[in-house]
């Protein structure tokens, strides 16, 4: 890691180490929901980013390791490691599922069939009642006793979200994200040279889904419940907005990105319940004039500033 | 026949399948409720797989589309003129304006990006147009009463059979015919098949390729406009039926095989049977099998059953 993003990356930490100290509840809950969705959108990308693959299911394994949780911790009443471990290894293990199927298909195929392992999840969801409580949704999850109160369960959120974005930014910048990006860039080349080309697209599905799990048993926690829009398929579609408007040429783009729509939704929602048409019109902009997302906006200006010079 | 009834009725402990078996007429009313919702439906995912096959876009916007042309029958014809038939041709026409602007101002720039674009930017689509029609028709759920002389059912000498959903069945076909012909026998069609193979080619040849884009996205989200028109009166125009609409659509024209008019005829009558019947058998599990037989047609044959392989996909 460089210096400098190294630093970057402390300063961030620390700065949202202190967002308690400024005891606002609606602060503390809206910056523990902009880190889940930043992990989302980072897991997201190392699929898009880094293998070169759309998915439209992601939020499949959202809400496989939300539904997990929610469940183990409630209704099976596990303490918090056991059921945390098991939504991680739930979400790692359907996505390698989904994952040997997925790699047999690139472009508009791979993005088709995520999408109906996805809605296959989200049906499950919705129809098996006893269990997840279908439409009404899974309501009142028990959270640990030491991480029920706000604040405390702000800096678990924080230590294993940092956590997580540590070991991806580890995956990304391996040999193993090299040979991704290769097989991004060109499949037949990065086959030629010896890479077995659908193994690591496997591989970036399965690190993708189950870093999704994560952020969705968090989510659990910090709603106390999950619902059955978190597998629908426009939830998927949001992610896939929040990666393509940070930038999914950069690893933290993404997580600028999710940052920035979110609370670009809180400030509309002050004005308009028509959230959905202005982020419409944004997304319409960015498609047409900013391609690489805000991260490539920032390049395009540092490159700039450098020619002026 | 009897002592297989009493098995899945006693052993099995499966009523829905043991009624099916032991009551001819129930097991045709399910037959033929199957067809006229595949028919319905296949309306619909037409226009979706003529789109696709044309412009290469997957079009998200299309259930958008649809649920336009729902809304568009309830103001027209429930609310201003009382005339069904007015309103579907309101429907068909409305869409018919809102796919030259919508194709027009922004699809015509993506053809050639890459697929996240176009599924981005078709999303970008269903979100405004979701929010415009609840500015329009705000979040009520409105009833279409059936078109006169269709409100009774037919005598079909098996059982009785509402009239609006046997109609429902002849459309179907008809309009497959009528695309069929229009594809394979029209100039225009074949312009459009031309277009499919190489544009560049056709381009150089004097055709004007970018009208003739134009013209299959119009006839597309017409023929979203009149399903979800002719839809109307079983399901009544809401906020949310866009999404689930698409997703349906989505089943069947890639079972069927994308760009293929048959092929989303035959996907649209499996969807149907499916659906259908296992409603009956598996109650409450009826929304999962359409995705199963997506999941194994994309697994075995991801060009769908009558669609073709395309390069690149390894």
């Amino acid at each position: 890691m460089t210096r400098p993003v190294l630093a970057a990356c402390a300063a961030v930490f620390l700065l949202l180490a202190l967002v308690p100290l400024l005891e606002s509840n609606y602060l503390i809950d809206l910056f523990n929901e902009i880190m889940i969705y930043a992990l989302f959108a980072l897991s997201l990308n190392v699929i898009i980013g880094y293998s070169g693959n759309v998915s439209f299911g992601h939020a499949a394994y959202f809400a496989i390791g939300g539904y997990t949780m929610a469940i183990l911790l409630t209704t099976y009443e596990w303490s918090l490691l056991p059921a945390f471990a098991a939504a991680v290894a739930f979400s790692f293990a359907a996505s390698a599922v989904v994952a040997y199927f997925c790699t047999r298909l690139t472009d508009i195929y791979f993005a088709m069939l995520t999408l109906a392992f996805s809605m296959l999840v989200w049906g499950v969801a919705f129809k098996w009642r006893s269990m997840t409580g279908g439409d009404d949704g899974f309501v009142g999850v028990d959270v640990p006793a030491f991480i029920a109160e706000r604040v405390p369960f702000y800096y678990f959120s924080l230590v294993v979200i940092g956590a997580a974005v540590a070991v991806l930014w580890v995956i990304c910048h391996s040999a193993f994200g090299r040979a991704l990006l290769a097989v991004r860039e060109n499949p037949i080349r990065a086959g030629f040279v010896g890479i077995n080309t659908r193994l690591m697209r496997w591989w970036a599905f399965v690190v993708a889904g189950t870093f999704a799990g994560i952020a969705g048993s968090l989510f659990a926690m910090v709603h106390r419940g999950m619902y059955t829009e978190s597998a629908f398929w426009p939830e998927s579609a949001t992610v896939l907005i929040m990666t393509l408007l940070g930038g999914m040429y950069s690893f933290f783009g993404p997580a600028i990105g999710a940052a920035s729509l979110f609370l670009l939704e809180r400030l509309t929602n002050e004005y308009t319940e028509y959230w959905p048409l202005v982020l419409g019109t944004i997304l319409l902009a960015i498609l047409m004039f900013l391609p690489e997302g805000l991260a490539g906006l920032a390049q395009a200006i540092r490159r700039q500033i450098l020619r002026g010079r | 026949m009897d002592s297989i009834i009493q098995f899945v009725q006693q052993d099995l402990g499966n009523p829905g399948l043991a009624a099916l078996l032991s009551n001819p007429s129930f097991a045709f009313i399910q037959l033929m409720n199957s067809f006229s919702q595949a028919m319905n439906l296949f309306i619909i995912a037409a226009g979706l797989s003529l789109i696709f096959g044309v412009l290469r876009v997957i079009n998200f916007a299309h259930g958008a589309f649809y649920m336009f042309g729902a809304y568009i029958v309830y103001s027209v014809a429930q609310e201003w003129t009382g005339n069904f038939w007015l309103g579907v041709a309101a429907a068909g026409l409305g869409l018919a304006v809102m796919a030259v602007i919508i194709e027009r101002g922004l699809f015509q720039y993506i053809y050639d990006k890459e697929h996240l674009m176009q599924l981005l930017l078709t999303f970008a689509v269903v979100l405004i147009l979701s929010d415009v029609a609840k500015i329009i028709w705000g979040t009520d759920q409105y009833s279409v009463s059936y078109p006169a002389g269709m409100k009774g059912a037919v005598d079909l000498g098996v059982t009785f059979y509402p009239t609006y959903r046997l109609f429902l069945i002849v459309v179907g076909p008809a309009i497959a015919i009528g695309l069929w012909l229009f594809t394979e026998r029209t100039r225009f069609g074949r312009l459009t098949r031309a277009a499919t193979q190489d544009r560049e080619m056709l381009s150089a040849l004097g055709v004007n390729v970018p009208i003739i884009y134009t013209g299959v996205f119009i006839l597309g989200s017409v023929l979203a406009g009149i399903g979800g028109g002719l839809a109307a009166p079983f399901n009544s125009p809401t906020p949310g039926m866009d999404a689930t609409i698409i997703v349906d659509c989505f089943v069947i024209v890639i079972v069927g095989g994308l760009g293929s008019i048959w092929g989303s005829f035959i996907g649209a009558i499996i969807y149907g049977l499916v659906f259908n019947y296992g409603s009956v058998i598996v109650p409450n599990w009826q929304d999962v099998f359409p995705f199963l037989i997506l999941l194994a047609v994309l697994l075995v044959r991801p060009w769908g059953l009558f669609g073709k392989p395309e390069g690149g996909n390894a």
